[in-house]
């Protein structure tokens, strides 16, 4: 990928927003990043759009599937120099409570790296860290650099 | 109904889905192609979370399509599993097809798979199930 060799040329590896930026879905869903020395978080701004039910109201299942996966392979790019972005093989979701309309917070975990498969857990919260509203786990192909 | 399937939630309208069929059981909608949904600028190829999105919503419809389904009802995702088979093709619309194969009292299963030309060759696959029976009333 264009942007994953840029960042790397010009010494910003790690500098994720930049990354992001560079993909539209990434920006259309407004996800930021937040990095603490080897630490990311990412942020899911809150924004009417991304509403699923709007009788609750609650976030879409779609949406938080989605900041998930991108909280995931954000996660292995910074843990990983990869000359593309990972593909993602599979990802299985467990919904925990229901989404409410506030920012959304998001942390992944590298369980396992291999020369062509990571395994990745993700979990996703609003106020409370330790109340969880969605957890994942995925594979995801790497094409080391 | 609480919530008719033509009535598309603000997520489903942002990516730009709409209900194409519904048939003996089975439920089709459309994410047709569109830039702001790149998940991978170099190729064009649409971002994972959209196709997430696309089959959990199909999914969550074809229960309410299904025989069993009591207007009364409401329902929440309890987890969904999904396998890309191969990337989507750039500038081409996804069609995605759901199947509530069993529903119990409580929970709802479902599989989708999402494509292009033929439901035989897959962009993914997915498994879902589903808690019936939760509330569905603002919050307090």
């Amino acid at each position: 990928m264009q942007i994953l060799k840029q960042l790397r040329d010009e010494g910003r590896a790690e500098d994720m927003q930049a990354l992001l930026d560079h993909i539209p879905y990434a920006k259309f869903m407004g996800v930021k990043v937040d990095r603490k020395g080897n630490e990311i978080t990412t942020i899911l701004p809150f924004q009417e759009m991304l509403i699923g039910n709007t009788t609750l109201p609650a976030l879409h299942g779609g949406a938080i599937g989605a900041f998930l996966e991108l909280t995931s392979l954000i996660t292995l790019l910074f843990n990983t120099q990869c000359e593309r972005l990972p593909k993602t093989v599979d990802i299985s979701i467990d919904y925990l409570r229901s989404g409410r309309p506030v920012e959304t917070f998001g942390r992944a975990v590298v369980t396992r790296q291999g020369r062509r498969v990571a395994n990745v857990r993700a979990e996703i919260w609003q106020d409370e860290f330790n109340k969880p509203i969605a957890a994942s786990h995925g594979h995801f192909l790497l094409t080391p650099v | 109904m609480s919530e008719p399937i033509s009535d598309v939630p603000p997520y489903g309208h942002a990516i730009g889905m709409s209900v194409q069929d519904t048939t003996n059981s089975r439920l089709t909608l459309k994410v047709p192609y569109a830039a702001h949904l790149v998940g991978d600028p170099d190729t064009g190829v649409i971002h994972g979370g959209v196709i997430t999105a696309a089959l959990d919503n199909a999914s969550g419809w074809a229960v309410r399509i299904s025989k069993d389904w009591q207007d009364d009802l409401s329902m929440a995702t309890l987890d969904i599993r999904i396998d890309y088979m191969k990337p989507a093709t750039p500038h081409v619309d996804l069609l995605v097809t759901a199947e509530c194969y069993k529903q119990t009292k409580t929970i709802a299963f479902v599989r989708a798979v999402a494509y292009h030309d033929s439901e035989d060759d897959p962009v993914a696959t997915s498994v879902a199930s589903f808690m019936m029976g939760t509330p569905n009333q603002p919050r307090s």
